[in-house]
């Protein structure tokens, strides 16, 4: 068991072979191949996700604190309390199961616009909590403050509020961005060949669960910490010295 | 998923202790033995309760029966659920002592177990919606086909995609009864897979006169129960059983209750009648792994 086996990343996935140079050309492809493709995947249903989830998050997290529009809140509300209680595999099983039956619009879109759909909407339940938390975390007169110099509700938010409760928000946001990544491996059991169907498929076909395991872990590792470094450059580029919650500076 | 991620963690922590073990005095010794079984595979099921049924597991259990009258008392049965993710893993590190579900011998498996004589070969075939026009796998060009992640057929169906230049679109569906909701729902065309499985799914759907299994056999592969490598007394022991079975009949019976005659859940039967391969397999047993048969 000890005699690790790296060369199967670079067998030929139909005969088996060893492909000299890892990389076989033509309708040939070697496992490696197969693995940046599903890497491919994952990256793309995350990040189309992330940004589903960035827009809807945000427009629900704003809902949710609006002054005098009860209705508007109790949507938003709503919104959390529904995407945020059902487990996540089991809304991935309903959209991709349950949504098309039953709205006829969603009938013929692909899998995968579902999926994004599902762990978007999932994520935007998280990323409007959070928005939310930051809006009340600033001091009320704030709010006032823009209202006394007549601005309109969506230009106080555009200027006066949203502006620092996002940069309050950084950090669970770069948590939560990095969790889309992870969470999308969901996506495989809605037949997405994404990096989770590849190791399970790869790892049964080669006989190498642990060498297959460990590639599809090293993928996964490496996207969270470039998404991670990526939000703290951003984070950084965005701090305003003397702004509350710099960076941890004690608002300074 | 946690099952997997454990057999992981247990593999990582026997590894470079893998010894020799002489299974037979250690099942004699502890009055126990564990046995690998499936939850869904068509020779190997569950009914839940723990409690598991199926032609591989019925005739596990009288190999079972077998080793007890040599070890001079009652075996007790240990069912171990297995996956096809971690049973490798699990007969390696001791875990499981059979293995008896739906495992197909080939090469590269050889290298890690062994396996016993060769009691059930399957055909990987099509399934589609009866009124689908589809007849071979050339009627799949530009179609979806569904399989499900895990199996060998996905290698066959790409290596057949290869072989044909015929593209088709694959998904991939998490377990066979995915797969299947696949085919029937009209996600996809075509379900390609192990012909028992196939006729389990059909057998069990709302209304089994809607598919049919059609086209040429994609792939042969020999189905035999699983055991630790080098260990040769209870490889023969095991071996031993199975041909005792084969000789007086009642694997042959054993095969006519489990695909003839109607089965739980459901109180369908499968209807499928002995292969000639199988035939084969059971008139000249051996362990042949699945490159062999390609060969032919």
């Amino acid at each position: 068991m000890s005699n690790w086996d790296w060369q199967v990343f670079c067998r030929d996935t139909v005969t088996g072979d060893q492909v000299a140079g890892c990389f076989a050309t033509g309708r040939d492809q070697t496992y490696l191949q197969w693995m940046l493709q599903a890497w491919g995947m994952t990256v793309t249903v995350s990040l189309s996700a992330l940004l589903v989830a960035l827009i809807v998050g945000s427009i629900i997290g704003v809902l949710r604190t609006l002054p005098d529009s009860p209705k508007l809140v109790a949507f938003g509300n709503a919104w959390v309390e529904f995407f945020r209680n059902i487990p996540l595999l089991v809304q991935i099983f309903i959209w991709n199961y349950v949504v098309p039956d039953v709205i006829p619009m969603t009938a013929n879109l692909p899998p995968m616009v579902l999926i994004i759909l599902g762990l978007g909407f999932f994520t935007s339940a998280r990323v409007a909590e959070q928005l939310r938390s930051g809006i009340q975390a600033l001091p009320r007169g704030q709010r006032y403050a823009g209202m006394a110099l007549g601005l309109t509700t969506p230009q106080y938010y555009r200027f006066v509020l949203l502006p620092m409760a996002y940069r309050i928000i950084m950090p669970p946001l770069t948590s939560e961005s990095m969790n889309i990544f992870k969470n999308s491996a969901v996506a495989f059991a809605v037949s997405i060949p994404e990096l989770t169907q590849f190791y399970l498929q790869a790892g049964e076909e080669t006989g190498k669960q642990i060498e297959i395991y460990l590639g599809v872990l090293a993928a996964y590792v490496l996207t969270a910490m470039i998404v991670n470094r990526v939000m703290v450059f951003i984070e950084g580029r965005l701090r305003v010295p003397g702004m509350v919650a710099a960076g941890g500076m004690g608002g300074h | 998923m946690k099952k997997t991620l454990l057999a992981l963690a247990l593999t990582a922590m026997t590894m470079g202790a893998a010894h020799a073990e002489d299974t037979l005095a250690k099942i004699k010794a502890s009055g126990s033995i564990s046995l690998g079984v499936r939850d869904s595979s068509a020779l190997s099921y569950t009914l839940g309760n723990d409690k598991y049924v199926g032609f591989h597991t019925e005739m596990a259990e009288r190999i079972i029966g077998d080793l007890s009258k040599a070890a001079g008392k009652k075996l007790d049965i240990k069912y171990t659920l297995v996956t096809s993710q971690n049973r490798i893993p699990l007969v390696q590190n001791g875990t499981v002592d059979l293995e008896c579900g739906s495992t197909t011998n080939n090469a590269a498996r050889q290298k890690d177990v062994d396996f016993a004589y060769t009691t059930y070969v399957e055909v990987v075939r099509i399934a589609v919606r009866a009124n689908s026009g589809i007849k071979s796998i050339k009627d799949l060009a530009g179609r979806s086909v569904a399989t499900t992640t895990g199996t060998t057929s996905v290698q066959t169906l790409r290596k057949n995609e290869r072989a044909s230049g015929i593209d088709f679109k694959e998904v991939y569906g998490k377990d066979h009864a995915d797969s299947f909701l696949l085919l029937e729902s009209g996600r996809a065309d075509a379900f390609v897979m192990d012909g028992s499985i196939l006729a389990k799914n059909i057998a069990s759907s709302k209304n089994p006169a809607d598919f049919k299994i059609v086209g040429e056999e994609l792939s042969v592969e020999p189905i035999a129960c699983m055991v630790r490598k080098d260990d040769p007394a209870f490889l023969k022991a095991v071996n031993d059983s199975i041909l005792h079975q084969i000789k007086d009949g009642s694997l042959a019976k054993l095969y006519d209750k489990w695909f003839m005659q109607p089965i739980p859940p459901t109180n369908r039967s499968l209807n499928l009648p002995m292969s000639d391969a199988t035939k084969a397999a059971w008139a000249n047993p051996n362990n042949k792994p699945m490159e062999d048969y390609a060969k032919k």
